[in-house]
């Protein structure tokens, strides 16, 4: 009896650590938040673009130049270009993910496209975003085709927002694609020719860019090499030996800032796979915060509805629910800030409903409970036996739910992702504090003798029966 | 019921939202006060913007969807709202959705419902294993799917009649209010065959029909009571929480109420209907 006490008391102290922990870290609820120490700075909620305000774009990458093979390396180059890009304007968390849309895993029925997912917390201007991640470079390099053709010197400017212009000129079809592009880039220098002042972008390739550039050259001895930029041509030099150290000059009549705009866009990447804007969504601060500030208020009204009910109908064991509760709560939201869990609107619908769900459980339990009470046993094996019955219907339907929820966060789009997410956390903490906790509690009030008291404190309804 | 919803969804039909169809939805506040709904209509069109669904939200907004816009064409757009300065005001929320993407995300969608309810029937055939006398388990898996299919048909018959009449349209969140429905009604028909199973264990020589009603009625107030909570948790959530998710709350209170009324009075009865059948088929 008295370990039961005891369990009782030491999970009623976790709860409430648990539950100053989230009150500590929130902000908005603690008043000396500023003066906290760091640690309990570090976990505030993380709130998704939804509620906390920003941009989400999301890009269609064109992979048909790229082998089907090599499509998750040059993704995975293109996303850490972006990543580069997007922190160099300084962004706090910005999430880019690669997606591979069409072929779900074990259906990889092919032909599915590739986008890129950028999410900018923060940056409601859609504008200033796509700037920021800019008119991106794509570097080719391209030969001669072999058909007779002549080169040509094209000049090409590049403007203060890193547009480039480039005069029309039917120029591409003369010239075929290497498999030589951006990709292979090193690193991309500025320089000036020392006889005729002229800025020069000199690159540097990678090692296996230096080999393609070594073939490339030998190949082509007497013939133009034209380099693309942005699908325009901007200088196509004719070759005259084999390069192998896999250096190449890009002269283009640049001004000095040009110049070293296009060193700097080059060096935080050139795109290995050219990329377009195909959705954007924007969403302003104050609607996040009135959505957040609503959500949390229809939770907390739509909580102490749910303890008034269970108290008015069960009483004691009630108490007992909205105490096991309380602790779920608490749990629930300390592992969200802990993980993180990023909570989005469809999140904390996806909590809501657990929150149901726990409910639930703590419901089967009493009504089991209330029966065999009925059925003469006294209280104390009245409860053993409620919680030893309801327990194969709360486990199943709890697995049914967390199957449900694993399902989802597989297949789902990203929004029904975070409700899955939520969604299957809670139903796990719900059954634990359900079986675990209530029933720690109901046992520790150690009631043994059955009495009128007892009687109406079991029972249940508005009416005293 | 089902009928007449079926004949609500054919009639009037879901109407996609932009998440699905691809499109764009913008979200204005002005300051002082808002133009007349013609003037922005006329302002829209003249950005070779052709069909522009114009909705008053709150006291000075609009919510203007239209085709899916380009960044160029969202911006001049933007600006065009303002008549020059004359009514000030901000853009509180855009999203401009591709048609591919948004073919995409109903793909999807589609998808993980149909695993959602493949899923269900194996567990529920797993977990009712052990009950193969006189029904066996899968066919629990198979009735439970065909009344989820009811509580899933009558609330979307139900929206489809509101959005005829609102223009509220199919997005996302509604796909979830489904799914969640389904969670929620499932938790229900289990609860009722975990009883029929535990009181058939225990042996009773009474017939099946007999053991399910007694079965139905022992679970009863728990059914009524667990649809109770959530639906006071639904109804705040209706009456002050976000904008976005006030269809969410409503059709999940329309599901709930059609998954209690379908497990105790449409599941059970199926079930015994069907050991009925394969009795009659024995003899």
């Amino acid at each position: 009896m008295r370990k039961r006490i005891i369990l009782a008391v030491i999970i009623l102290l976790i709860g409430m650590g648990v539950a100053f922990f989230v009150y500590k870290t929130e902000p908005k609820l603690n008043k000396n938040f500023e003066t906290q120490r760091a640690f309990f700075k570090k976990f505030p909620f993380r709130l998704g673009l939804d509620l906390s305000g920003g941009s989400h774009l999301i890009y269609k990458a064109d992979v048909s130049a790229v082998p089907s093979g090599e499509v998750p390396g040059s993704m995975d180059a293109l996303r850490d270009v972006i990543e580069r890009r997007i922190n160099l304007f300084g962004v706090s968390e910005p999430v880019v993910q690669v997606e591979h849309t069409g072929g779900l895993g074990v259906f990889s029925l092919g032909g599915g496209g590739e986008q890129l997912i950028v999410d900018l917390p923060g940056i409601t201007d859609i504008k200033k975003a796509v700037e920021m991640i800019g008119q991106t470079p794509v570097l080719e390099f391209k030969t001669e085709a072999p058909k007779d053709a002549k080169p040509q010197t094209v000049n090409a400017t590049v403007d203060k927002n890193g547009k480039l212009t480039v005069p029309t000129l039917d120029l591409g079809q003369h010239f075929v694609a290497t498999e030589l592009t951006g990709r292979y880039l090193k690193k991309a220098t500025l320089e000036r020719d020392p006889n005729t002042l002229e800025f020069k972008v000199s690159l540097q390739f990678d090692d296996t860019g230096t080999k393609l550039f070594a073939k490339i050259t030998k190949e082509n001895i007497g013939k133009a090499v034209a380099i693309f930029l942005d699908g325009a041509p901007v200088s196509t030099p004719v070759v005259r030996e084999e390069i192998p150290n896999g250096q190449a000059v890009i002269s283009g009549n640049f001004s000095p800032n040009e110049a070293k705009l296009l060193v700097g866009r080059l060096n935080s990447g050139a795109l290995p796979v050219p990329i377009a804007l195909s959705s954007t969504q924007t969403i302003g601060a104050t609607l996040g915060e009135s959505a957040v500030n609503a959500g949390v208020k229809a939770a907390i009204i739509g909580f102490l509805l749910v303890a008034l009910f269970l108290i008015l109908w069960y009483r004691l064991p009630g108490v007992i629910a909205v105490l096991a509760l309380s602790f779920y709560t608490a749990v629930l939201l300390a592992i969200f800030k802990l993980l993180p869990v990023t909570l989005t609107s469809a999140g904390i619908g996806g909590f809501i409903i657990s929150l149901g769900m726990a409910v639930d459980a703590n419901v089967l339990i009493f009504e089991r409970m209330k029966e065999e009470i009925k059925k003469g046993h006294s209280i104390h094996d009245g409860i053993h036996d409620g919680f030893k019955r309801a327990w194969s219907s709360v486990r199943d339907s709890n697995t049914s739910s967390i199957i449900t929820s694993i399902i989802l966060f597989w297949l789902g789009t990203p929004l029904i992702k975070g409700f899955a997410l939520t969604f299957g956390l809670g139903v796990l903490v719900s059954m634990f504090s359900a079986i675990t906790v209530s029933r720690i509690f109901l046992y520790a009030l150690g009631i043994k003798k059955s009495n009128k008291l007892t009687k109406f404190l079991f029972s249940s309804g508005i009416t005293r029966t | 019921m089902i009928l007449v919803s079926v004949v609500f969804i054919f009639t009037f039909g879901l109407k996609p939202g932009i998440d699905f169809k691809g499109g764009a939805l913008l979200e204005v506040s002005y300051t002082g006060a808002r133009p007349e709904v013609s003037m922005l209509e006329s302002a829209i069109k003249k950005q070779n913007i052709n069909q522009a669904l114009i909705q008053p939200t709150g006291e000075l907004g609009y919510l203007i969807k239209t085709r899916d816009l380009t960044e160029k064409e969202h911006e001049t757009l933007s600006k065009s709202l303002s008549f020059s300065g004359k009514y000030p005001g901000a853009e509180k929320g855009f999203t401009s959705i591709g048609p591919s993407v948004g073919s995409e995300l109903a793909r999807k969608a589609i998808l993980s419902i149909i695993f959602v309810i493949i899923a269900i029937i194996l567990f529920i055939t797993y977990a009712f294993r052990k009950v193969s006398l006189p029904v066996a388990s899968w066919k629990y898996g198979i009735i439970t799917i065909i009344t989820l299919l009811h509580d899933i048909i009558i609330p979307a018959g139900i929206f489809t009649l509101i959005s005829h009449y609102t223009g509220a349209e199919v997005d996302t969140l509604f796909v979830l209010a489904l799914l969640t429905i389904l969670g929620l009604s499932v938790h229900d028909k289990i609860v009722v065959f975990d009883r029929i199973r535990e009181n058939l264990r225990e042996g009773d020589k009474k017939d099946f029909a007999h053991i399910v009603g007694t079965s139905t009625s022992q679970t009863i107030v728990r059914s009524i009571n667990i649809t109770l909570t959530i639906i006071f948790v639904l109804v705040p959530l209706y009456l002050f929480g976000p904008e976005t998710t006030k269809n969410f709350a409503l059709i999940l209170t329309i599901g709930l109420f059609f998954g209690i009324y379908s497990s105790l009075f449409f599941a059970s009865p199926l079930l015994v209907w069907v050991e009925e059948w394969q009795a009659k088929n024995k003899k």
